[in-house]
This record gives structure tokens, C-alpha cells and sequence, in this order.
């Protein structure tokens, strides 16, 4: 057991750092690049960054070597999620590549793997997934959206609401419910479609990035893997992993936000003297740092449950746990050091020239993103009384 | 980065979990298990039971009694003693005066006192906290004034927890009155039994007798009983309390309170969503925070803590104390049970927790200075 970084994976985030940081490191930049255009039609991000990432081998990490990725491990991905949010890059890492990518990767057969990978990973395609449907929670099924079959040929109908980074994704990973069958129950599929061939239309989120209603009608599709396979286990473990690293995305954010917090009480002058000689501002910055420490400790572990499971050929329950775990103290933590970020800088945080109201907007959306802490409370609690104690290292 | 423990770090685990169950009398585990009080004797038949397979005092120099631990080892041997309800070694020995003088004691300090010291046959008690140094412990006015080759003692001290059971104790004692207050300070190893040295019980608002005032009034102390440097103390001091810091409100104690409450309550958990999401908030944060303890001893010094030790104190106290009010509000207006009685006690005695080892306000002071820099 130990929680410290070997030499290369230093070397991956220093290199990260270096390129994200050189393009994010002036909130300007960050600001510029997520404002809307015209039509609404833009990315939201930097696609000449995008390119760069993939030729740093970033979009492909997560991947096996013979689908033209890297094949690192999770820690490697977290290293770059981490880097992400703390300059709150806009870039679809965490929806293309680990939750779009990720499910491609978990359940797409060879040659779609090849292919869709291959180009994901060198920087020529922008992957989504479509699952959320309006008015409903988060799950790894599909209701709304359904899916026919006429011989070898599908088609899928319905409409998918918010589809992170939809409008621009050339390719829509699109979960929907299978045909009935002599099962008794209704499985959820997933199928991929060519994005020109459904309706969209894009818009800005409160944090700056981009998502989509999206509409299918009839829309020729392509099963993902197995045709009429129900592929809910495997959505709901890519979901897990995508909650991991947004986990450690957010833990970037944080750790943005403290020091930024700190800089500003130390400089910023009020009645003559700066904000630090006042203890009761000391006091909350310190709270702050407990909730950061906590943060960190558990997104650490969790990334290192989902290493494990990579490993040993995976335990789906005990990756399961591990997010549901760290996404209710991230959300917590997340909550807590974004409020107070706001509250101890005063009216300049409320402000989008400065970048402390924007954290805190990412942090907010990455706590949506999956499902916020009461949502993984709710689950922790159902199960809470089929066990003693817990054992971190077990 | 890797969760795993080697298989040499499962042996050993293994074998400190075969030595725990079945080398500590259940009886006395039986006692932690149910938070009733050790008697002396108990305390001390664990002590010696640990010292003798060197289990009590791994954390000292090797030449005195220590292990040539890894930290993960020394994580373990906490884990798996928290998780066997073995009595934790008496922390004013072991982590407290034990260390200190192995660091600055003299070669016949450490003779004398570290073996028995570690085997408790002294028990010993802190002076340290006094009626006007509290939080503000440098304001300590206890005098020690030179006489011939002595010290003569007068003043008193408070809080002194177990002071009932002690054979020494060590003491904060102004030898330089002129000083500044930090400057002129000193620490004194002191025989309870001298002459002018009384104890006087404190009853708490649990109706235990945990803590008291210790009088001294004209007590000889011999020359060579000063620890360390004249007028060094405070430096001592400090190493002394960032060592409590650590030990002080230990994730491994309230996750077992939670286990067994869980045990003992479950069919109102069952009946109970609100009582079932406390618990698990509760577990969840304090899975957080044994974490953090994992890392933060990874990156303790030659045994010097981490600053990021005021912490596992802060949010260790806080969660110590929200486990025993969700307990308590468990019993409800009491009952037939062993468990509900000593719940309403137990909610008051723990109110201590955010007050004693350097309260929660003085840890959010070091956080916002030490670490924060503000």
C-alpha cells in the first residue's frame, strides 16, 4: 500500500501541466475559448488543443495498444483529469474519452473498437455519449429512447437531453431500450450513430461547456457489440470509472480554489489591514483545507480501487462502491470549498472577468454530471446495514 | 501508487491479528468492546502482554524497544490492535514522554525510566495544562526555583487525566521567570509520591472521575530529573503535542463504535431511512479520514508529523463526537440495555474531544498559519 507517484507518472503530469497549462493558465484564454458564437454551432473548446492532446498520446490512454490507444491505468487517466480542472480546461476529456471512449472500449467488438478508438485517440474524433433522457435521474438504462429491429438492420426513436459536447460529436454512442424479447425484461443497448444523422441542437451549460438536445426518429443505428445484447452491467461500470476521474477533475478544481483563496485574503486589504488578520476568515480557509484533505485521500483510493479492478479482471461491485464513496465527499468538499471560495473572496468572485464563480460552476456541473451527493448517499444508505466496518485496503 | 499490501505486509498482518486475539485477555478486550472503563490492573496486564513481544512501544528507537517499522507496518499494527479491541498503549508513555526522552533525555534517563516506562511499571501522568494555560499553555506560572541541586516546586496543574493511577508525572515548570513566556520554560520528571505533591479528583459532567488537579506545594525535584535543555521546554513541548496530534481521536475507534451499533440497533436501522443515511454519511467520512491518516504517515519526517496532523485531530474529534450523538439519539430516552444506558454518559464525556489535545479552534489556528501561511 502506498500513495505516491513513481517517476513516469510525475513526468506525465508534469507534461500535461506544461501543455494545458500554457493554454488555460490565463483564465483569459479559458474565458475566450468557451464563449459562445454566432449560430451556436462552435465547440465550446479548442480543437487545436484537442489535436495536440492526441499527439501527446492523452486521448488514446486509456486504450489497448492493438485499438490504437496507450493502454495506461487509471492512475495515468486521473494524473490527466486532475491537470484538467485545475486549469478547468473545457476540453471533452472525461465525456469522450472516458465515458464515450470507455464504453466503446468496454463493449464494442474488435473492429469497432479499431476503428472508433483509432480515431478518438489520434485527435480526429469527437465521440459523445446520448443517454441522458429529459426528466429522468441517473441510471444506466434507457426508457425513452427506443430501439427496432428488421432483420440485421436497427433504427432508434426518442430524444436524449443534456448529451454532453452532442452538437459536435461525429459520433453518438446512443443507449437505448432493446426490443422486447422472450426475456422478461426490456435490456438497454447501445448503438452508434453517424452524428450528422440525428437532430441537434447545442447550447451552452452554466459552466461554460457545451451540451445538446438530441433527436432521433427512426434514425438508422448501429449495435454496439453484440447485437440486442443488454449492456446495463457494462454502462454502469463505465459510468463508475467516469465518476472516478470526474472525481479527480474536480480535485484539480479544489485545488485551484485554495490557494487562490488564501492568495486573496493575504492581499486584499479591508479596514486598513488584509483579510488574513481576521480569524474568523482564517478559520473557514482552514475548514477549507480539511475538506480538500478528505477530498484527496478518497479520490486517491478510489482511483486506486478502479487500478485494482483493472488488474485482477475487475470487481464491478467494489468499483461501484469506490465511486459511490468519493462522489458523495467530493460532492460534499466540492459544495463546501466552492461556496466559501466565493464568500471569502466577496463581489469579485460573483464576477465572470474572475475565474473563482467559474470553479465553482464546474464543480457544481461535475457534481451533476453523475449524480450529485444525496443521490450516492441514498444508495450508500440502502446497503449501509449488510456490513460491519469498512476495510479501505480490502 | 498501489492499494495492494505485499504478501509480506499480509503476513505480518496476520500474524499481529493471531497475536491480538488470542495473547490479550478477552476479557479485557471484551471491556474496550463494551466502553466500559479499565480498571489500572487491566491497562497494565495489556501493556506489559504487548511490551513483552515488543508490540507497545514500536514507534521509539530501536535500542529502546522500537521496530524498524514501514509506515504501512506501523499502519497496520494500529489498524488491526483498533480492530482486535485491544487497549492502545497508555499514550502518556508510549507516545508522549516515551519519545521525549529517548530525543532528550540523558543516557541514565533513558536507562532508567525508557524499559520501565514501556513496560508501564511507572505509569505516568502529564502536567502540563494549569488553571490559567489552557489553550495559552505557554502562560503556565507552575515555578520551579533552584536549591542547592535541586528544584523546589510550587503551583498547580489540571486536567491531569489518570492522575489517580500515576507514579510520575511530567511537568511544564517556569525556571525563568524574566524570560519571555516561552523562553523560560522547563520540563521536570516528578515522583508523585513526594513529599508536598497532592491530587485532588475533578468529577466530570459524565459522573466519572477521569481527570485532576495536582497540587505542589515546596516539592523537591532532583537536578538530574530535568529533561533536556534549562529553560527548554518549550521546544519539547511542542514535540510532545504534535506526537498527541496523531494519536489523539483515531479513526479505528469509531469505526468499531459504528460497527457494533450498527449490530446492536439494527432493527431500527432497518425501520429508519434518516437514521440509515446519518450512519453512512458518517462511514463515508470517516473512511475519508482514515485515509488521510494513511497519507499523512507517509509523509511524517524521522517521526516528526506531518502539519497536516491537525486534521486527523479536527475532523477525528468531530467525528468521534457525531458517532456518540447518533448513538445516543439511538437509545432514545434510554432503556434495558447495557449500550443505552452508558450512550447518554458517553455524548457528554466525548464533548471533551474537540477541547483536549490542542482544542479544534488551536488546530484551525496551525492549519490557517503553519499550512495556509495566513
Amino acid at each position: 500500500m502506498d500513495f505516491l507517484y513513481d517517476d513516469e507518472q510525475d513526468a506525465l503530469r508534469d507534461a500535461v501541466k506544461g501543455l494545458v497549462g500554457k493554454a488555460y493558465g490565463d483564465y483569459e484564454n479559458r474565458r475566450r475559448t468557451v464563449a459562445p458564437a454566432e449560430g451556436g454551432s462552435d465547440p465550446g473548446f479548442d480543437e487545436k488543443l484537442w489535436v495536440r492532446m492526441a499527439e501527446m498520446g492523452l486521448l488514446g490512454l486509456p486504450f489497448a495498444e492493438e485499438d490504437g490507444g496507450v493502454g495506461a491505468g487509471p492512475v495515468e487517466i486521473g494524473i490527466v483529469c486532475q491537470e484538467l480542472g485545475r486549469v478547468l480546461a473545457p476540453e471533452p476529456y472525461l465525456t469522450s474519452v472516458v465515458l464515450a471512449g470507455g464504453l466503446i472500449s468496454a463493449c464494442g467488438t474488435a473492429e469497432q473498437r479499431q476503428e472508433l478508438l483509432g480515431a478518438l485517440s489520434a485527435g480526429e474524433s469527437v465521440p459523445a455519449f446520448a443517454h441522458n433522457e429529459p426528466g429522468r435521474g441517473w441510471t444506466p438504462t434507457a426508457d425513452q429512447v427506443e430501439a427496432s429491429q428488421d432483420g440485421d438492420s436497427w433504427t432508434i426513436s426518442g430524444v436524449k437531453e443534456p448529451v454532453a459536447h452532442g452538437a459536435r460529436a461525429d459520433v453518438l454512442v446512443v443507449s437505448a431500450k432493446l426490443p422486447a424479447s422472450d426475456s422478461a425484461e426490456r435490456g438497454t443497448g447501445l448503438f452508434v450513430v453517424d452524428g450528422s444523422d440525428a437532430d441537434r441542437t447545442g447550447y451552452a451549460t452554466y459552466d461554460g461547456t457545451r451540451t445538446a438536445r438530441v433527436s432521433f426518429d427512426a434514425t438508422a443505428a448501429t449495435p454496439l457489440g453484440e447485437p440486442g445484447a443488454d449492456l446495463t452491467s457494462s454502462i454502469s461500470t463505465v459510468q463508475d470509472i467516469t465518476r472516478v476521474m470526474a472525481a479527480n477533475q474536480a480535485l484539480g478544481a479544489m485545488q485551484f480554489l485554495l490557494p487562490t483563496t488564501c492568495d486573496y485574503l493575504r492581499s486584499r486589504k479591508q479596514f486598513g489591514v488584509p483579510l488574513s488578520s481576521f480569524q474568523t476568515l482564517t478559520f473557514r480557509a482552514a475548514d477549507m483545507y480539511v475538506s480538500l484533505q478528505l477530498a484527496h485521500s478518497m479520490v486517491d483510493w478510489a482511483t486506486l480501487v478502479v487500478a485494482r479492478a483493472a488488474n485482477d479482471g475487475g470487481d464491478p461491485a467494489a468499483v461501484a462502491d469506490a465511486a459511490r464513496r468519493v462522489s458523495l465527499q467530493v460532492s460534499r468538499s466540492g459544495r463546501h470549498i466552492g461556496q466559501e471560495a466565493i464568500q471569502l473572496h466577496g463581489g469579485i468572485a460573483m464576477t465572470m472577468e474572475y475565474s473563482v464563480g467559474m470553479y465553482t460552476a464546474h464543480l457544481t456541473a461535475l457534481d451533476h454530471l453523475l449524480g450529485d451527493g444525496g443521490h450516492h448517499l441514498r444508495e450508500l444508505a440502502g446497503a449501509v446495514t449488510t456490513y460491519g466496518a469498512l476495510d479501505p485496503l480490502g | 501508487m498501489q492499494l495492494e499490501l505485499t504478501e509480506e505486509e499480509r503476513a505480518f498482518r496476520d500474524e499481529l491479528r493471531d497475536f491480538f486475539t488470542t495473547k490479550v485477555p478477552e476479557e479485557i478486550r471484551d471491556t474496550v468492546a463494551a466502553g466500559r472503563e479499565l480498571t489500572r490492573d487491566q491497562m497494565v496486564e495489556s501493556m506489559q502482554t504487548l511490551n513483552a513481544a515488543g508490540y507497545a512501544v514500536p514507534r521509539w528507537p530501536v535500542e529502546w524497544g522500537g521496530q524498524d517499522w514501514t509506515e504501512v507496518q506501523h499502519h497496520i499494527w494500529h489498524a488491526e490492535m483498533e480492530r482486535a479491541c485491544v487497549p492502545t498503549p497508555l499514550a502518556f508513555n508510549a507516545g508522549m514522554i516515551g519519545p521525549v526522552i529517548a530525543h532528550f533525555g540523558t543516557e541514565e534517563q533513558k536507562k532508567g525510566f525508557l524499559p520501565k516506562t514501556a513496560n508501564l511499571d511507572i505509569w505516568w501522568s502529564q502536567g502540563f495544562s494549569e488553571p490559567d494555560a489552557g489553550s495559552d499553555l505557554a502562560g503556565l506560572r507552575t515555578s520551579a526555583v533552584r536549591d542547592g541541586d535541586d528544584w523546589v516546586v510550587n503551583g498547580q496543574k489540571t486536567w491531569t487525566t489518570l492522575g489517580q493511577y500515576g507514579d510520575w508525572i511530567f511537568t511544564l515548570v517556569r525556571t525563568d521567570p524574566e524570560a519571555k513566556k516561552q523562553a523560560g520554560i522547563s520540563m521536570l520528571l516528578i515522583d508523585m509520591r513526594s513529599e508536598g505533591l497532592e491530587i485532588r479528583p475533578i468529577q466530570l459532567i459524565d459522573g466519572g472521575h477521569e481527570v485532576n488537579e495536582v497540587w505542589f506545594e515546596d516539592v523537591r525535584v532532583p537536578g538530574d530529573h530535568l529533561v533536556g535543555e534549562l529553560n527548554g521546554g518549550w521546544a519539547i513541548a511542542k514535540f510532545l503535542l504534535g506526537n498527541e496530534r496523531v494519536g489523539v481521536a483515531p479513526p479505528g475507534v469509531v469505526k468499531r463504535v459504528i460497527a457494533r451499533i450498527k449490530a446492536l440497533a439494527a432493527d431500527r436501522f432497518a425501520h429508519d431511512p434518516l437514521l440509515r443515511a446519518r450512519i453512512a454519511g458518517l462511514e463515508n467520512e470517516l473512511l475519508a479520514l482514515e485515509l488521510t491518516a494513511m497519507r499523512v504517515a507517509a509523509n511524517s519526517v524521522e517521526g516528526r508529523p506531518d502539519p497536516a496532523s491537525s486534521v486527523l485531530k479536527l475532523k477525528g474529534s468531530e467525528l468521534q463526537q457525531a458517532v456518540s450523538e447518533l448513538v445516543l439519539d439511538l437509545a432514545g430516552p434510554g432503556g434495558s440495555e447495557e449500550w443505552e444506558r452508558l450512550a447518554g454518559p458517553q455524548y457528554l464525556n466525548l464533548r471533551k474531544a474537540s477541547i483536549y489535545g490542542g482544542s479544534n479552534e488551536v488546530q484551525r489556528q496551525i492549519i490557517a498559519r503553519n499550512i495556509l501561511g495566513l
